[in-house]
C-alpha cells in the first residue's frame, strides 16, 4: 500500500470531520440568554466517529481493489499518457494552508497572534516590493515612503471620522499617486543611481512628515487612530470610534481583549490573500509578461514598441498602492504613528525580505516575511546581538543560495515517463 | 515604402551618417552591407528613432517619422529582428512570441502564433522551454518569429548571421526569402555581403557613414570594388 494512498484516506477523512462536525456534533439550545452551542449527545458523536472510519478505510481500500479491477481489464490496450502540470495538488495544499492560517489564532496566545498579523503586513509589504524589485527589475530603496503615505492617509481621514474600509482604497490610491509622482523623474534613471534617489525620496517623505506637524503632528505622531469595525460593530471595551455597537455586546458574550487582535489578524489574512490573488492575476495578463521582459531586456522591448516609461511606471505605481494599502492597516492597528516608524531600516528589511524569498516568487517572498519576522522574536534573548546574526544569516545566503530561498519558477508541463 | 532623405545622424559630436540617400520600395529584398563601424547599425536605429536624425528626413509610406519615438514608430507596420538577437531570456518561447504580439487582440495573437510556428516547426517543439537554453539558431528563429507577431509590412534584420554555424545561415537565409515570397518587404543589414547580396534585389554599400554604391544584387557581388572590400576575392 503506497504512501500516497494514507495521505489520500487521511486527507479525506479529515475533510469529511470537518464538513459534517457542523451537522452531527455540534447542538443548538436555547436558553435564557440565548442561543448556545454545545457538543452534541454521545449517540450522535458515535456516528460521526463511525463514518470517519468509514471514509478513512473506504479510501484506504477501494483504490486497490478498483486499481486491480482496472488493470485486469485494460492491460492489452495501449495506454496514453498525458503530459500533467507539475505543480499539481498546488491548490490544495493552498487550501489547506489557508484553512490553518484561518483556525490558527484561535488556539494560541494573544502575543502569537500579534505577532502574526504583523507578519502578515510584511508579506503584503514583501509582495508589493516584490512587483518592483523582483518582476520589473527596478532596485527601489525608498519603499517605506510609499507605506508611510498609506499610513498616514488613514490616521488623517479616520481623524475626520472615516470607517476604515473606505480609507483602505483612498490611502492605496494616495500611494499610488505618490509613486507615480515620483516615479515620473526617477524611471529615467537606472541600477544604482535610481537606487540612490529612491532612497532620497523616502527620506524626503518622512523628513516631510517629521517637519509638516501643523498637518502630522511632527515627531509626536498621530495616535487615537479609529480600529478598524465588523459592519459597524467595534471591539473595543465601550463605544468610541463611532460604530452602532460593540461586538460582545452585540453578540451577548463576556468582552475580551483577544477578539480584538484576532479580527485584526484575520483582516490582515484577508488583506494578504486578495494581494496574492491581484498579483497573481496582474502577473498571467501581458503588463506582467512585459515586467519580467523589460528586466530581461530594455532595447528588445523597445524594439516591440513597448514604451519602457510606461511599464516602468505602471511596476511602480502598483507596488506603491500595496505598500498604501499595507501602511493603512498598520495604523489601524497600531493606533499610533510616527515618523519614527517609517525609517530607512524598514525599506532595508522589507528589500531583505524579497531578496532572501527569491526575486519574483511569491511563495518565497511570504516564506522570508515570515522567517525576518519570526525569527528575531525567537532570538530576543541575543538582544544587541540580533543585527550580527541577521548580517551572518545574509552573507551566507548570498554564498550559498544566491537565487534566494524559493527562486521562481515557471509551471512546465513533463510527459509521463512509461514505467 | 520606406525612404531615407539627406539623412545625417551625430552621437554627440560625432557624425556617424552623412547624407544618407536610400529607399526600398514595397516587396523587395534591400541589403546594405558595409565594414565594421561604416554606420550600418546607426543607419537601423534612426530609422526605429534613437537616435534621430541631426538633419533630413525618414519617410516610411510617405509619412514623416522622424520625429516620431521610437515606440511609436514601432508599434506601427515597421518590426525589427534587432543585432544579437535580444529575446527574453528567462521567458518561454510561448511568451516570447507574446510579448511580440502585445499589441494585437487575444484572436490576432492565436492566429499569428500558428503562422509563426508553421514557418518555425522547431519553435513550436520548444514552446514552453525557456528562450535563454536554446541554441543560437533557435534564438535567431525565435527573434524573428516574435518580430513577425506584431504583423509588420515592413521587417528590419540585423545581422541575422551574427556567430552562427554556415548551415544554420542558410537556413536563415532560406526563411527570409520565404518570407519574402509572402509579400513582405525586407531591409537587410548584413556583414555577411556574400549570403545577403545574393539573396537581395537591391543593395547598398555604406562606407564611413557614406553611400558609395547602389545597384541590384547581382551586380553588386561581381563589382570588382565590393569583390575586393568585402567578398575578399
Amino acid at each position: 500500500m503506497s504512501k500516497q494512498v494514507i495521505v489520500n484516506a487521511l486527507i479525506s477523512a479529515v475533510t469529511f470531520l470537518v464538513l459534517a462536525g457542523w451537522l452531527l456534533g455540534i447542538s443548538m439550545q436555547a436558553e435564557p440568554g440565548g442561543v448556545q452551542l454545545v457538543f452534541a449527545e454521545p449517540s450522535h458523536l458515535h456516528w460521526l466517529w463511525g463514518g470517519m472510519a468509514a471514509v478513512f478505510f473506504g479510501q484506504l481500500f477501494l483504490p486497490n481493489l478498483f486499481g486491480k479491477l482496472r488493470s485486469g481489464v485494460s492491460a492489452n490496450k495501449p495506454s496514453f499518457k498525458l503530459p500533467s502540470m507539475d505543480r499539481k495538488g498546488g491548490n490544495l495544499i493552498a487550501c489547506f494552508v489557508l484553512a490553518g492560517a484561518i483556525i490558527w489564532p484561535f488556539m494560541v496566545s494573544r502575543g502569537s497572534v500579534d505577532l502574526a498579523t504583523l507578519t502578515l503586513i510584511y508579506v503584503m509589504l514583501g509582495l508589493g516590493l516584490n512587483v518592483v524589485v523582483g518582476l520589473a527589475g527596478l532596485l527601489d530603496l525608498g519603499y517605506v515612503g510609499f507605506y508611510a503615505v498609506g499610513a498616514y492617509s488613514y490616521a488623517l481621514l479616520a481623524a475626520e471620522g472615516w470607517g476604515f474600509w473606505t480609507c483602505l482604497p483612498i490611502a492605496g490610491a494616495m500611494a499610488a499617486l505618490f509613486g507615480f509622482l515620483l516615479g515620473f523623474p526617477v524611471l529615467r534613471l537606472r541600477g544604482d543611481y535610481l537606487a540612490i534617489v529612491t532612497l532620497g525620496f523616502g527620506e524626503i517623505i518622512r523628513l516631510l512628515l517629521n517637519n509638516l506637524t501643523e498637518l502630522t503632528g511632527g515627531p509626536n505622531g498621530i495616535s487615537g487612530i479609529a480600529k478598524p469595525t465588523l459592519f459597524g460593530l467595534e471591539f473595543n471595551r465601550k463605544l468610541k470610534d463611532g460604530g452602532f455597537d460593540t461586538f460582545h455586546n452585540f453578540f451577548d458574550i463576556s468582552y475580551n481583549s483577544q477578539y480584538k487582535v484576532i479580527f485584526l489578524y484575520l483582516m490582515a489574512l484577508l488583506l494578504v490573500v486578495l494581494t496574492i490573488i491581484v498579483i497573481n492575476r496582474l502577473l498571467r495578463m501581458p503588463i506582467g509578461r512585459a515586467w519580467e521582459a523589460l528586466r530581461e531586456d530594455e532595447i528588445a522591448c523597445r524594439s516591440l514598441g513597448l514604451s519602457p516609461t510606461v511599464v516602468k511606471l505602471s511596476a511602480f505605481t502598483i507596488g506603491a498602492a500595496f505598500a498604501g494599502f499595507a501602511g493603512s492597516f498598520f495604523a489601524a492597528r497600531q493606533g499610533f504613528i510616527s515618523p519614527e516608524s517609517f525609517t530607512f531600516i524598514e525599506s532595508a528589511i522589507i528589500l531583505a525580505i524579497v531578496v532572501l524569498g527569491g526575486m519574483g516568487s511569491q511563495i518565497g517572498v511570504i516564506l522570508a516575511a515570515i522567517m525576518m519576522t519570526v525569527l528575531p522574536e525567537l532570538a530576543r534573548e541575543f538582544n544587541e546581538y540580533r543585527m550580527l546574526m541577521f548580517g551572518l544569516m545574509m552573507v551566507f545566503m548570498m554564498i550559498w543560495r544566491p537565487q534566494g530561498l524559493l527562486p521562481m519558477s515557471r509551471p512546465h508541463m513533463q510527459l509521463k515517463q512509461e514505467a | 515604402m520606406l525612404e531615407f532623405k539627406n539623412v545625417s545622424t551625430h552621437y554627440g559630436q560625432i557624425q556617424a551618417l552623412h547624407d544618407v540617400n536610400m529607399s526600398v520600395s514595397k516587396g523587395e529584398i534591400v541589403s546594405l552591407i558595409g565594414a565594421n563601424g561604416a554606420g550600418k547599425t546607426t543607419l537601423l536605429m534612426t530609422l526605429c528613432g534613437d537616435p534621430k536624425a541631426s538633419s533630413g528626413e525618414v519617410l516610411f509610406e510617405g509619412k514623416n517619422i522622424t520625429r516620431e519615438s521610437t515606440h511609436q514608430i514601432m508599434r506601427g507596420d515597421i518590426a525589427i529582428v534587432p543585432e544579437g538577437r535580444r529575446i527574453f531570456s528567462r521567458l518561454t518561447v510561448e511568451e516570447n512570441l507574446h510579448m511580440g504580439g502585445f499589441f494585437a487582440t487575444k484572436e490576432q495573437v492565436e492566429e499569428r502564433i500558428e503562422e509563426v510556428y508553421q514557418l518555425f516547426p522547431r519553435l513550436k517543439e520548444r514552446i514552453s522551454q525557456r528562450a535563454g537554453t536554446m541554441s543560437g539558431g533557435e534564438q535567431q528563429m525565435l527573434a524573428i518569429g516574435r518580430a513577425l507577431m506584431s504583423n509588420p509590412r515592413l521587417l528590419l534584420l540585423d545581422e541575422p548571421s551574427l556567430g552562427l554555424a554556415p548551415i544554420i545561415i542558410q537556413q536563415i537565409f532560406d526563411i527570409i526569402e520565404s518570407l519574402r515570397e509572402r509579400g513582405m518587404t525586407i531591409f537587410l543589414v548584413e556583414q555577411n555581403a556574400n549570403q545577403a547580396l545574393r539573396l537581395a534585389d537591391r543593395g547598398y554599400v555604406l562606407e564611413n557613414g557614406r553611400i558609395v554604391l547602389e545597384d541590384s544584387g547581382d551586380n553588386l557581388l561581381v563589382n570588382e570594388e565590393v569583390r575586393k572590400a568585402y567578398l575578399g576575392a
